[in-house]
């Protein structure tokens, strides 16, 4: 085991900035004003902008406040601080036969461990090995006393208090200032084979739900351009004798990232429609998307829970065939690239009064990304 | 000893008596089953821990979610404070009644309402017995993978509140990574719904915060689990070792293998013979210690997997390792393990059970502490934990009926759980803090990050109705517990 404050870790440089961030943000709470959190900054799209006193609010950066903390592989757990790049952490983690199972987007080169946990974005494994908030086992927080306080913690299970780590995930960074993660990491599967199976949309559903009642080695499932994507992975053994049993071809290397990171044409930047997400439960139908005309406006991720759609429609209309089938809408992007003033799903009254208190508990003066999630908190 | 509620350190009670709460709550929901005579609440005075005992005011057997939103409500009125229940198996004195509080039973809430198999889901009420819902999902070849060992008793509505464990947790996950969206009522009896069908929800993930919270922020009234296609196949390797520190460097050396076991267990000697003593499960009397590994999976792969893992046991020193030969041995190694609490229990009047996660690497010096502990105070601790993740059951055996006993039990297990802290471990890995580690919250924990959780608390019960007195220390009870640790720092005594 290797533990280092300021010294580098497995190549990666390492820089304590907690204090000189506490300090800002002490400041910013005797002064009340709001500070826009940043990491990369590569997901800055995704999201709300964030308003200060005047004009956008002063950014604060945790780039600077970077490194591993500990890891040992034979424990599976990594602890790394928020500025860290995303990608450096992948590599750290590589070197020694392991991955983040989630297997979050970057979308840039700059992607902080900070923003993975703050947007708390999972890529294809998603369904089959777990989201963000299901590897983080700890983190630390800037809490808007600037004190760095602790949650969670470097083990693999804790339920002493109230788990505010995973609270952290997904909270855009509304509720404090992550500064550091302890997640659990798995090793890199043993073998994987990526096949291309042509095949009509509707069997395509039907296939993922018989095969989901099976015990077979899936990771990824992907339907678009009139074929289904999968990705087996697991042991040699398995990987070949399911690989034989569904057919189809072989899959070009960096399908998977390519999805992840939204690099496929599908998502191309020149459409001007907007671009939603739709999350739904497993098993959902085809379903009749406003303003949607043709198969090729839905890329189905995630065995179809997840489904990237090209509309113009109406917010509302989307939003209420999502609801209807279970599941929510994001307008992951608006028409001509624009950003939209209510990205995400409208909360239910009950709950957002619950998200009002829990704001004005843990941040009553509104200094951390206030507005980012939802105008009203 | 913390085991009474105490006003003075965990807050003023409300001033109102039983009969004038009685005639409030028979009138507001004349339907309902609601006990109040003594012999009546008796059998309610403790859960699965069982030293820590007091009558609660009244207690409440709702059958419709409109009794208990009723019920919260004239609570919430009546400023009257409400202890929810499931089935009553928590070992931290989570479900431990209050003299002053309303005891919420959910024990009648035991149907299954839906299997998805296609979706693999089941959607069931919280007084659902665990097991049940792995028995219910059965013919559609799928299961529930958490699987307490009280897994045939304990409530679901329980586990999500405790957000329970299991032996299959490393590879599968713990009640937080299984349920998928909850139903509940607020305090004041509002209706939300957590999560989703879906894969993610907007907003902040509530969900993952209700999971463990142990009743202190809201009453889960429903819950969806995912359900996960059984495996091909498992197959269990028992492994024996002379000495436990070997053992312990195995449990890494599988890992390090790139192996993720279905399960991987550890017991020490004392268990290894308690258990066996109970259950016959053909486990080696002698051994220091054994390792159980399931491997499971597709038949090819676990093939693979239990070639690898006999090879990195034999390097690790095992005196002798078995492979169930079949289904029915599978059981039985299993069944030792699962039992291995009472059948600790059957070798002493009374034990109490600890449990401590730290990280693996520590796990020689961690025993080795608890071992010295144990004859400083007198008394034997039986090991058996879920060692691929750390977190470890030291079963302390005691008899109550000797004076002082108990106390010295208990302060044998706190010097435990503060060593678990101080090598970068955790006071409860899955049991929760409820009422018996309320002290050890404050070695934890700092003041500022108490106050971070008592501000998540005010945000969903600022009056501190549900559940008071448990999980969260008051800032009053940290500072005595840190004065009277200060005065006498000594541990007691033992004569033994
Ligand atoms: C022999 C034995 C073995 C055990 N093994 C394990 C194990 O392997 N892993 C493990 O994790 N635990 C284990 N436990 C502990 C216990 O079974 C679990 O904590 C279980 O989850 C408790 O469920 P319950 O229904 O009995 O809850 P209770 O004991 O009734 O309540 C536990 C807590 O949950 C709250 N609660 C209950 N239901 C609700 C609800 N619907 N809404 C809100 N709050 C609620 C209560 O207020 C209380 O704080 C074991 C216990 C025993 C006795």
């Amino acid at each position: 085991m290797v533990t280092t404050h300021d010294t580098p870790h497995h190549d990666i440089p390492g820089h304590d900035a907690s204090e000189a961030l506490a300090e800002r943000i002490r400041r910013a709470e005797a002064e009340g004003t709001p500070l826009r959190l940043v990491g990369g900054d590569t997901k800055a799209f995704f999201g709300r902008k964030v308003q200060g006193r005047t004009g956008e609010a002063e950014a604060l950066s945790t780039r600077e406040h970077r490194g591993i903390t500990e890891y040992d592989p034979v424990e599976l757990i990594v602890s790394v601080r928020a500025g860290t790049p995303l990608r450096e952490l992948e590599a750290a983690l590589a070197a020694n036969g392991q991955m983040l199972p989630c297997e979050p987007p970057h979308f840039g080169d700059d992607a902080t461990v900070g923003g993975m946990i703050a947007t708390g974005l999972s890529g294809p494994r998603r369904p089959w090995a777990g989201s963000v908030r299901d590897f983080v086992l700890g983190t630390r927080i800037i809490t808007r006393q600037g004190s760095e306080q602790r949650f969670g913690g470097q083990v693999m299970k804790n339920v002493a208090g109230y788990d505010l780590s995973r609270l952290m995930v997904g909270a855009q960074g509304t509720l404090g200032l992550i500064t550091e993660v302890s997640m659990k990491v798995l090793p890199l599967p043993g073998a994987s084979r990526s096949l291309h199976l042509d095949m009509p949309l509707k069997d395509a559903l039907e296939k993922l739900a018989e095969w989901g009642r099976q015990p077979l080695p899936i990771t990824a499932a992907a339907w678009l351009d009139g074929a289904l994507h999968l990705r087996l992975e697991g042991g040699p053994s398995s990987v070949a004798a399911t690989a034989e049993r569904l057919g189809g071809d072989e899959l070009l290397d960096g399908f998977w990232e390519a999805l992840r990171e939204q690099r496929l044409d599908f998502f191309a930047a020149e459409d001007p429609r907007a671009l939603w997400r739709l999350s739904l439960p497993h098993h959902t139908p085809v379903l009749e998307v406003p303003g949607v005309t043709v198969e090729t406006d839905v890329l189905y991720d995630w065995a179809g829970c997840q489904r990237w759609v090209r509309s113009d429609a109406d917010a509302e209309a989307i939003r209420s065939v999502a609801r209807q089938a279970g599941g929510h809408a994001t307008c992951w992007r608006g028409a001509g690239g624009k950003a939209v003033d209510e990205p995400f799903t409208p909360l239910d009254p009950v709950i957002e009064k619950y998200h009002r208190n829990l704001k004005a508990q843990l941040d009553p003066q509104g200094i951390f990304n206030p507005g980012r999630l939802y105008a009203a908190f | 000893m913390n085991t009474q509620y105490d006003a003075r350190l965990d807050g003023e009670p409300p001033r109102i008596a039983q009969a004038e709460v009685l005639a409030d709550l028979r009138q507001a929901l004349p339907g309902m089953t609601l006990l109040h005579r003594e012999e009546d609440l008796r059998p309610f005075e403790c859960d699965g821990l069982s030293a820590y005992r007091a009558l609660p005011m009244l207690v409440a057997l709702p059958e419709t979610l409109e009794q208990v939103e009723t019920l919260l409500k004239r609570c919430h009125a009546l400023g009257v404070p409400v202890v929810t229940r499931g089935a009553g198996t928590g070992l931290s004195g989570g479900a431990m009644p209050l003299s002053h509080g309303v005891l919420l039973v959910l024990s009648r809430f035991s149907r299954i309402l839906e299997i998805d198999p296609d979706a693999r889901t089941a959607r069931v009420q919280p007084g659902v017995r665990n097991l049940a819902i792995s028995e219910a999902a059965s013919p559609y070849g799928l299961y529930y993978a958490p699987d307490p060992s009280s897994q045939i008793a304990c409530s679901i509505g329980g586990n999500v509140a405790e957000n329970a464990g299991g032996v299959h947790c490393l590879k599968y996950g713990l009640t937080v990574h299984n349920v998928i969206r909850v139903e509940v009522l607020t305090i004041e009896g509002e209706h939300m719904t957590l999560g989703s069908d879906a894969l993610d929800a907007p907003g902040f993930d509530l969900l993952a915060l209700f999971n463990g919270s142990e009743g202190m922020l809201g009453v889960v009234t429903e819950i969806t689990v995912k359900l996960l296609p059984k495996p091909e196949t498992a197959k269990v390797l028992m492994a024996s070792f002379d000495d436990i520190e070997k053992a312990g460097d195995a449990v890494g050396a599988i890992i390090a293998a790139g192996i993720i076991p279905g399960g991987l267990e550890m017991m020490d000697n004392l268990a290894i013979r308690a258990a066996e003593d109970f259950i016959g499960a053909g486990y080696p009397v002698e051994a220091e210690a054994i390792l159980l590994c399931e491997l499971d999976g597709v038949e090819a792969d676990v093939d693979d997997d239990c070639a690898t893992v006999r090879r990195v046991l034999e390097q690790a020193g095992a005196t002798d390792i078995q492979l169930a030969r079949d289904e029915a041995e599978r059981a039985l190694f299993w069944a030792g393990r699962k039992n291995a609490f009472p059948a600790v229990g059957r070798m002493s009047p009374d034990y109490y059970c600890m449990d401590g996660t730290i990280p693996r690497r520590e796990l020689a010096r961690v025993l080795k502490g608890i071992g010295d502990l144990g004859e400083e105070y007198g008394l034997r601790v039986a090991n058996v934990f879920h060692a691929g993740d750390g977190n470890m059951h030291p079963l302390i055996l005691f008899d109550a009926n000797q004076p002082g006993e108990f106390e010295r039990a208990e302060e044998l297990g706190s010097r435990i759980l503060e060593l678990c802290v101080e090598v970068g471990g955790t006071i409860t890995g899955e049991h929760g803090v409820g009422r018996e580690k309320i002290h050890q919250m404050c070695v934890q924990f700092s003041p500022g990050e108490l106050v971070t959780f008592r501000a998540a608390k005010a945000a969903f019960d600022p009056h501190g109705l549900l559940n008071p007195g448990k999980n969260i220390p008051t800032p009053a009870r940290c500072s005595e517990f840190r004065l009277t640790k200060s005065a006498g720092d000594a541990p007691a005594p033992t004569q033994a």
